[in-house]
């Protein structure tokens, strides 16, 4: 027990219910100074939990938090901070409108009087020192999210933490930002700071952390050396039991177009142009991969093709499988869509806020896409009962019964009720976004299989997605998207993620793609 | 242990999962108990009363003779009828707070064709026209705060306080114009003598009628809310309005027909109180069953037959308090003290439903 010397933080016996569900139980492990521990688990594993009771925002029912080997009560993020632990969180709280100094300040009680341009100062040599390329004077909401995320970071370090953890830091990061991310971290890490940052990425924790510590269903399964593990191990650490990571890619057969977007621009009511000029086709058969930075117009293209938008330029073509009859869906509201006869699934990013009702049951959000279907003035609710519980069995949806509200479920069965009911009704398109996003691992790869099978069975399916090794494993082709242009469309068995790194933020996109 | 920097807080409140209906009933007939105590405690607090004889007059006051039991039904009825009208818009998350002037519109407008056509229409003409213009006068009063709200997002509930207003001065002007003496500003009791375009009493109750459209409505706006496609397209739009346009509702449409049922059926409550029950119209007719009514919705989770029960514990809570006020010789407010306590403790009670408190316990090893 030498480590024990130099822990910053001992966890002992730490539990947490919110009523029946218990999100950590009984749970021990320690981080040392000048490491950086992964904690490793899927969603619900209560990863965020757990950091958010050592940073002050939930209380523990049972059990001690020791800092620097000394008990403490940490019930407020104040109490935190007077620890010297800082929380960098998977959503910042910035002010838009101030500068990144400005931010960094604010709330802080300085010593020796407040000066911006004294503050400025020592921003910069705290960026000096751990190598933050940060302007202090920028405005927030001129900044990149890696950029705002350095701000998080660097306010944390301004007031003097030398506990740092980190929730999900790179899931909105590309490719290069992460590595950039990673070295400052390396960096931290060399000056004896204690670092634990919150992921399920594993190629992450085997590339930065000194030591892991996993988590499952709320419990605590144990701490590993990063060098003498695998991603298989600590797979199965995580799931509970091995499984294969696979997607099998069969090539496309007959590909055919089905739907034809041309020169579609969109700005919002802000006036902000979020799409420009964007053309592609999606043909039946295969599936079509679009990568960006979150933001970069994923959603409102999704959207548009749904009839959710009102576009200023472009048009949406649609080719009917039976006869290769065109149609012009722009303009279209959704309801006129469908009665083209155009069969358009869309599995939307936000699940509860737009794909389904959270406070209705599986019933009741089956029905959601059939009730108009007869002259009833009454909704029949025998038939949507009948596809709930075949998307329950045929998906091993976990719930306790199709008249269970399904905000009561899990992220993962949340999301099999949503597609299941998208490809019950027999698409020739399938919009998908982020469908994996929050889901465990045996959740995500059945998703992906589900795609998988719709595009064997000749269904168009386009697929916005944010891990790119998933993008690569799974897609055949994929479109990048930067700022609301095309950048690029790349092969998906050939491309290198590096390649469509730099697509994401290459910022001149219209120049590749003129007509 | 090293000694403590900070105390641990004593308790903290966390979210309950569902509780079974007999919990939450358990509950909420808790925190009746409860109101009935602090009532008890403020009654003689205040004026040296002895508290069980103050609650035998409340219940004398609702139950004690068999007119005082009729009118119990009928304000029961009253408050159930406007609190129907006012669910759908609620359940469609649309804060309808101006039934209170569609109401009197309706009731405006059955007076209107009493005065103006009570002696040129027969009967059934009457009747009629009655419904229909008192159905439209209500549904014109909710659906304007709705159009500007379906096409340009205004802010519905200042727009249906503020046409609250304008319905009461409206009556207010009609009153002086149909005054009778010319000039009294009273209506007065409209066609005494003919009786035309009252409705009629059925088996001798004055106010069975009433009571019997209110029960049927009661029964449509269940089934309509709970089978009908329309009923359907209102929880959605009301849940999620992104959710309606994904799946191609017309947000637009479904918003402007369901306040026109709604509007309407404030209308028929205004028919009701007008021609059912008052026989004449003053700016008091609605007499804050608009607002009541919106308790009344919210209490009941606006489930029309839960509302039966809201209702009628309000009135009953008033009437009684009414009375010990009067029996006591008490001022008028003391009614309005012991309402208001009981209402607090009711509304109070679905936080305990929603919410534990868990006690920390400075002892460890306690699961």
């Amino acid at each position: 027990m030498e480590e024990r010397k130099n822990a910053a933080i001992e966890l002992r016996n730490i539990t947490k219910t919110f009523g029946k569900v218990v999100a950590n139980k009984n749970i021990s492990l320690c981080v040392n100074r000048g490491e950086i521990l992964s904690i490793l688990g899927e969603n619900g594993s209560g990863k965020t939990t757990l950091m958010n009771m050592i940073s002050g925002i939930y209380f523990p029912d049972s059990g001690q938090i020791l800092i620097n080997g000394k008990e403490a009560v940490i019930s407020s993020p104040k109490d935190a901070f007077d620890y010297k632990i800082g929380m960098i969180h998977q959503h910042f709280k910035l002010v838009d409108v101030f500068s990144a100094a400005e931010n960094i300040v604010l709330g802080f009680q300085e010593q020796e009087g407040f000066s911006i341009r004294r503050s400025a100062e020592r921003i910069r040599s705290i960026s000096q020192q751990y190598g933050f390329h940060l302007d202090p004077m920028k405005k927030v909401y001129e900044m990149s999210v890696s950029e705002k995320q350095m701000v998080e970071i660097i306010k944390v370090l301004y007031r003097g933490a030398d506990i740092l953890i980190l929730d999900e830091p790179t899931a909105v990061l590309t490719p290069q930002e992460t590595r950039n991310l990673f070295d400052i971290l390396r960096r931290m890490r060399e000056d004896g700071k204690a670092i634990v940052i919150i992921t399920h990425k594993l190629h992450e924790v085997l590339s930065l952390s000194d030591r892991v510590a996993v988590l499952r269903k709320g419990e605590y399964i144990g701490t590993v050396e990063t060098a003498k593990t695998n991603e298989s191990e600590l797979t199965e650490m995580m799931v509970g039991k091995k499984i294969s990571l696979n997607i099998e890619r069969s090539l496309p057969k007959e590909p055919k177009d089905r739907l034809a977007v041309k020169n579609v621009s969109y700005k919002d009511r802000n006036g902000v142009q979020v799409l420009k000029d964007v053309s592609f086709t999606a043909r039946s058969g295969e599936i079509l991969g679009i990568a960006g930075i979150a933001g970069s117009g994923q959603r409102e293209l999704l959207e548009a093709i749904a009839g959710l938008l009102e576009l200023q330029e472009g048009e949406i073509l649609y080719y009917a499988p039976e006869d290769g009859k065109e149609n012009n869906l722009r303009d279209k509201t959704p309801l006129q869509i469908r009665n083209l006869g155009v069969r358009l699934s869309f599995v939307p990013e936000d699940r509860l806020g737009m794909g389904l009702v959270g406070n209705m049951d599986i019933t009741d959000n089956m029905m959601l896409r059939s009730y108009r279907s007869g002259k009833s003035v009454f909704v029949k609710r025998r038939p949507p009962k009948e596809l709930a519980e075949h998307v329950i069995q045929q998906l091993d949806v976990v719930t306790p019964g199709v008249s269970t509200p399904v905000r009561r479920l899990s992220g993962g069965n949340v999301q099999k009720v949503l597609v299941g009911r998208e490809i019950a009704s027999s698409p020739t398109v399938l919009m998908a976004a982020y469908p994996a996003r929050g889901l465990d691992i045996n959740s995500s790869y059945l998703i992906y299989n589900l795609l998988n099978q719709q595009k064997q069975a000749g269904v168009a399916v386009i697929f916005v997605g944010e891990d790119l090794d998933v993008l690569l494993e799974l897609c055949d082709r994929i479109m990048v998207l930067s700022s609301g242009r095309v950048t690029g469309m790349v092969d998906g068995r050939t491309a290198a993620k590096e390649q469509i790194g730099i697509l994401m933020t290459k910022t001149d996109g219209g120049k590749t793609h003129e007509q | 242990m090293s000694s403590k920097k900070k105390h641990e807080p004593k308790f903290h409140i966390a979210k309950r999962d569902a509780l079974a209906w007999w919990q939450s009933w358990l509950i909420r007939i808790a925190a009746v108990l409860a109101a009935l105590i602090v009532c008890a405690l403020v009654t003689v607090v205040l004026t040296g009363e002895n508290p069980i004889s103050v609650y035998v007059k409340m219940f004398d006051g609702a139950f004690g003779t068999k007119r005082r039991i009729w009118s119990l039904a009928q304000n029961t009825a009253m408050l159930l009828c406007v609190s129907l009208a006012v669910t759908p818009a609620f359940k469609m998350r649309f804060w309808n707070i101006g039934a209170e002037g569609q109401v009197l519109m309706g009731g405006l407008a059955t007076a209107a064709c009493m005065i103006l056509f009570g002696e040129k229409l027969s009967g059934p003409a009457l009747y009629l026209v009655m419904i229909v213009t008192s159905c439209l006068a209500g549904a014109v009063w909710a659906v304007i705060p709705a159009f500007f709200k379906a096409n340009w997002k205004t802010n519905e509930t200042l727009f249906t306080l503020m046409m609250n207003y304008i319905a009461i001065q409206l009556v207010s002007y009609y009153t002086y114009i149909w005054s009778v003496p010319k000039g009294s500003g009273q209506i007065g009791v409209i066609n005494r003598a003919t009786k035309s375009g009252w409705l009629p009493s059925l088996g001798g109750h004055d106010y069975l009628l009433n009571i019997l459209i209110v029960a049927a409505l009661t029964v449509f706006m269940f089934i309509y809310l709970r089978s009908s496609k329309q009923g359907y397209e209102i929880a959605v739009v009301g849940e999620s309005e992104n959710t309606a346009r994904y799946v191609g509702i017309d947000v637009k449409k479904v918003i402007i027909r369901t306040l026109i049922l709604s509007g309407a059926i404030c209308g028929i409550a205004g028919l009701l109180l007008v021609s059912g029950t008052d026989h004449t119209i003053t700016r008091d007719t609605a007499a804050g069953r608009g607002f009541t009514a919106i308790m009344v919705s919210w209490l009941a989770k606006f489930n029309p037959l839960y509302m039966i029960l809201t209702s009628f514990l309000l009135v009953f809570f008033q009437k009684g308090a009414i009375e010990i006020s009067t029996t006591f010789g008490l001022n008028d407010s003391f009614s309005d003290i012991l309402t208001g306590i009981i209402i607090f403790f009711i509304i109070g009670s679905e936080f305990f439903i929603n919410y534990t408190i868990k006690v920390h316990n400075s002892k460890k090893g306690e699961k």
